[in-house]
């Protein structure tokens, strides 16, 4: 017995499943530790009353109702971005060109604002803006799955590389559309007349974009758990083989599945261009289309959850470019504290999947005794 | 007995996975020179038991003790440092490397490939191996990459040698071969583990069988003091029969007509040579093969899973009416009403999809029914039920993801829903693959019954001894080509034997 203390100080062993209410506990744990390690890191970095930049952060998200309604607005976008990614993800697409999508359905509806503005009714306008920015963001997400159900290419570099290419055309046409002339810029498209800017609805600018996301959302939902494409997309997804044993079309299934990823880029391209900026520029997406491949992934696909992890992130968000304005502290600051927050965030899910058994004490105290 | 010394002693093993107890204060003695069998269900903990032994897992409790001492095992290293040696049931061996480069792989000290050849040499001739240390893997067949493996648990000084099923991918005639290379080492004085489920190889092989149950040990007991239907009955849990009923095939027609099949891989290798036979139905069509040489791609191009570059597949149904199958995809076979399923080699891989629960899973054969554009999950949930019922599915709930569960329950789930859509043709491959004996008996019975429902069959089986039990005719394939065509009642193990590995068989060399 004397030689049994080699055994290791702990092991890590695989957990059942546990009940709701305890994976909440050891999320809401782990955001409450990763608040104190911010607080500690806040308190010998800079020097400042952590709770007051606690509440700096709370300040810049929800501070005044026109700085909550951005907040929910930009909530609202980048979730209907990270649900656009998410039927190629479940069908493991690792579709990362959602900025091209996003930009070439902003660029489709930025053209019909600028060239048919004037020349149709607003209603006709706008309901052609709806149809070629979805169009134009499908067409960005079929291009890289047509290559990748013909020839088996490999999905990330292609969809990577069609954002370069969007980037491109958006800087070319800033200069075939720029305004005023010598600028370099468009300004604000239709400034007088409005054509093409989207509705408000009761009164609100920002409630239209709310109020699609929580469509887009309900019906996601919906097309992947209980619509028979949803369930092609998920067999694709686990195994290929055994889509073609029960006769599933898997170079169908690609092209479909990122053409509705595509358009609802272009969906989101659309809003950010005709309901919220009415202006296009090379980085209107604001890099969203690569923040909702994490939005995603920490939902873990699930469109509900993703309504809090999109929420979260736009928070953190917020919150940081108040807090290095406040305090003169700048981005980086805030971007540490984001890491630090979602490193606790995603770092918990190895405790809900794992254990660590400790070298158990009664052996111990049988060794001493 | 007494004096013989125990390589190992395990006591009071406990292991959980999750709620699932794998292993319950196991007690098992391994003594040198001895070949012991260990037996169980699938399912039963057999491999996790020797997975804690070899340092993969940590036992939650109890004390694994090596020569008398007790001994801490964390790593495969600790394991290797023990002496400790396992071949697992899935090679893991790396494809481009030699034979050489593969055994000394994670070994610490000096690289030095030709000491390393040498030694590898003199292993093979002290106990009979046939080993090119210079060879590709994957220029190997599957019998060379065990051998590979078992050199190099050898290399490593492994006094204990554990084997997890290591005749589930080989013919009868290397099954032999392994079996005299393990009795050297055993008379060699190290201890060896074997873990299988075909009965007569443990009444051929071994000294002793321990049994295992539901995690617990049972007892164990000298094989020559026991039999095949005691074990069995020992790892049941109840009296279980041995024997699989041959009805004679009634009014058989022919169902399926192959003819002049030929077969190229992507990589233009020739896998179906100018294969022609019929299938009838109400009859067990066995085929008998080395692995790898055709049956999979025969199966998938009727399935319509396959191109072929000659040939045609032909389905007669009950009214004489012909359709060709080549050439069509699976939804295509289905729209023309031909029922037809297929129980493939690769459950988890092709069959069925493994993260998902039981009725998605059924929902794979049903999904496109009606026209809605949303899934119907009531019937295949229905059918979920049925299957876990009628075949003592032993899982948690149809809401269990399927590569939560055990082999022989995966295979049950598989069988249950392909019979289910009552099929006219039934393809299986390996269809008892790594299932314990009961599971096993339990699949050949719902096949007999398909059968005498009028279903033909085509039966790809490994172990000739169940495909002579079963099959009303084998034909025996030799490298892509059709070595010949058997009647199941009257040919004997030798003459398929000798077809598998000789085009037409080697008369000549029959009588050996």
């Amino acid at each position: 017995m004397k030689k049994s203390n080699r055994e290791p100080l702990f092991h890590i062993a695989k957990r059942g499943t546990l009940p709701y209410s305890k994976v909440w506990g050891i999320r809401v744990l782990a955001v409450i530790l990763a608040l104190l390690v911010c607080a500690v890191v806040t308190t010998i970095l800079t020097g400042d009353n952590p709770i007051q930049v606690y509440g700096g952060i709370i300040q810049g998200a929800f501070g005044s109702s026109r700085k909550t309604w951005i907040t929910f607005q930009n909530v609202a976008v980048l979730l209907i971005i990270s649900l656009a990614l998410t039927p190629a993800f479940r069908m493991r697409f690792w579709n990362i060109g959602g900025e091209g999508q996003i930009l070439m359905g902003g660029l489709a509806s930025a053209a019909c604002m600028i060239c048919l503005g004037d020349k149709l009714p607003n209603a006709l306008v706008i309901l052609l803006m709806f149809v070629t920015s979805l169009l134009a963001g499908a067409i960005w997400g079929l291009i890289p799955a047509f290559f990748k159900a013909k020839w088996n290419t490999n999905e990330t570099l292609a969809t990577l590389m069609m954002n370069y290419i969007a980037i491109q055309l958006v800087a070319y046409f800033t200069v075939v559309w720029e305004m005023p002339k010598g600028s370099g810029k468009i300004g604000i498209i239709n400034q007088d007349s409005n054509a093409g800017w989207l509705p408000q609805i009761f009164g609100s600018k920002y409630l239209l974009t709310i109020f699609l996301a929580l469509i887009v959302t309900l019906g996601v939902h919906i097309y992947l758990k209980y619509s028979k494409h949803g369930y092609e997309i998920c067999v694709v997804g686990e195994s290929e083989q055994t889509a073609r044993y029960v006769g599933i079309k898997v170079e169908k299934v690609i092209i479909r599945t990122m053409l509705v990823s595509g358009a609802l880029c272009g969906l989101a391209g659309l809003l950010l261009v005709g309901g919220i900026n009415h202006t296009i520029t090379t980085t209107i997406t604001g890099g969203q289309g690569f923040t909702a491949v994490m939005v995603s992934w920490l939902a873990k696909f699930n469109p509900f959850t993703m309504i809090l992890t999109s929420f979260l992130i736009i928070f953190l968000n917020r919150g940081a470019s108040e807090i290095s304005t406040t305090f003169g502290l700048n981005q980086s600051f805030a971007d540490i504290l984001t890491g630090i927050i979602l490193f606790f965030i995603i770092g918990c899910e190895f405790f809900i999947n794992y254990k660590i058994q400790f070298r158990k004490k009664s052996r111990k105290e049988e060794k001493k005794a | 007995m007494e004096q013989k010394i125990a390589a190992v002693s395990l006591k009071n093993i406990t292991k959980t996975f999750g709620p699932v107890v794998a292993n319950e204060k196991v007690n098992l003695d391994i003594y040198k020179g001895e070949i012991l069998a260990l037996l169980g269900e699938n399912g039963s903990g057999k491999t996790t038991l020797m997975n804690m032994l070899s340092g993969i897992y940590f036992p939650d409790e109890g004390q694994i003790f090596i020569d008398g001492k007790e001994a801490v095992i964390k790593s495969p290293k600790d394991a290797f440092d023990l002496g400790i040696g396992m071949v697992h049931q899935h090679f893991k061996l790396i494809d481009v490397l030699t034979a050489t480069e593969n055994i000394v792989l994670g070994m610490e000290g000096k690289l030095n490939l030709k000491d390393a050849a040498v030694k590898i040499q003199q292993i093979c001739e002290k106990y009979g191996f046939e080993v090119d240390p210079n060879q590709k893997i994957y220029d190997m067949s599957v019998s060379q990459k065990q051998t590979v493996e078992i050199v190099k648990v050898l290399f490593r000084g492994a006094n204990i040698l554990i084997l997890d099923e290591p005749t589930a991918v080989l013919t009868p005639q290397e099954t032999e071969k392994l079996f005299s290379v393990l009795r050297k080492m055993r008379e060699d004085g190290k201890a060896i583990v074997i873990i299988t489920h075909k009965m007569h190889e443990v009444e051929s092989l071994s000294d002793r069988v321990a049994v295992l149950r539901r995690g617990c040990y049972i007892g164990d007991m000298m094989t020559k003091d026991t039999n095949a239907a005691e074990m069995t009955n020992m790892m049941v849990g109840r009296q279980v029969s041995l024997n699989i009923v041959r009805p004679m095939p009634i009014n058989p027609k022919p169902r399926i007509k192959v003819d002049g099949l030929t077969v190229r891989s992507e990589d233009g290798i020739v896998k179906l040579n100018d294969v022609s036979f019929t299938a009838n139905s109400g009859e067990i069509l066995g085929i008998a093969g080395i692995s790898g040489c055709g049956q999979k791609e025969l199966l998938e191009a009727i399935a319509g899973l396959q191109p072929a570059e000659a040939g045609s597949i032909t389905y007669i149904n009950e009214d004489g009416e012909s359709e060709e199958l080549l050439g069509k995809d699976p939804r295509k076979i289905a729209d023309l009403g031909v029922a037809l399923s297929f129980v493939p080699e690769d459950r988890l891989g092709m069959g069925l999809v493994g993260n998902m629960d039981l009725t998605n899973n059924m929902l794979l054969r049903s999904f496109r029914k009606g026209r809605s554009v949303f899934t119907d999950r009531k019937a295949p949930r229905q059918l979920a039920e049925k299957v876990v019922e009628e075949l003592d599915v032993v899982t948690p709930g149809i809401s269990t993801p399927v590569r939560r569960l055990s082999g022989g329950n995966v295979q049950k789930i598989l069988v249950g829903r392909e019979i289910a859509s009552a099929p006219t043709v039934l393809l299986t491959a390996y269809a008892v693959r790594g299932l314990d004996i009961n599971s096993s008996y339990t699949i050949y019975d719902l096949i007999n019954k398909q059968k005498m429902k009028g279903v033909a069959v085509i039966f790809v089986g490994e172990d000739l001894d169940v495909l002579l039990e079963i099959s009303d005719r084998i034909l025996v394939l030799c490298g892509g080509s059709v070595s010949g065509i058997v009647d199941g009642r009257k040919t004997t193990k030798a003459e398929v034997g000798s077809m598998m590995t000789l085009i037409g068989g080697d008369k000549n060399n029959e009588e050996k």
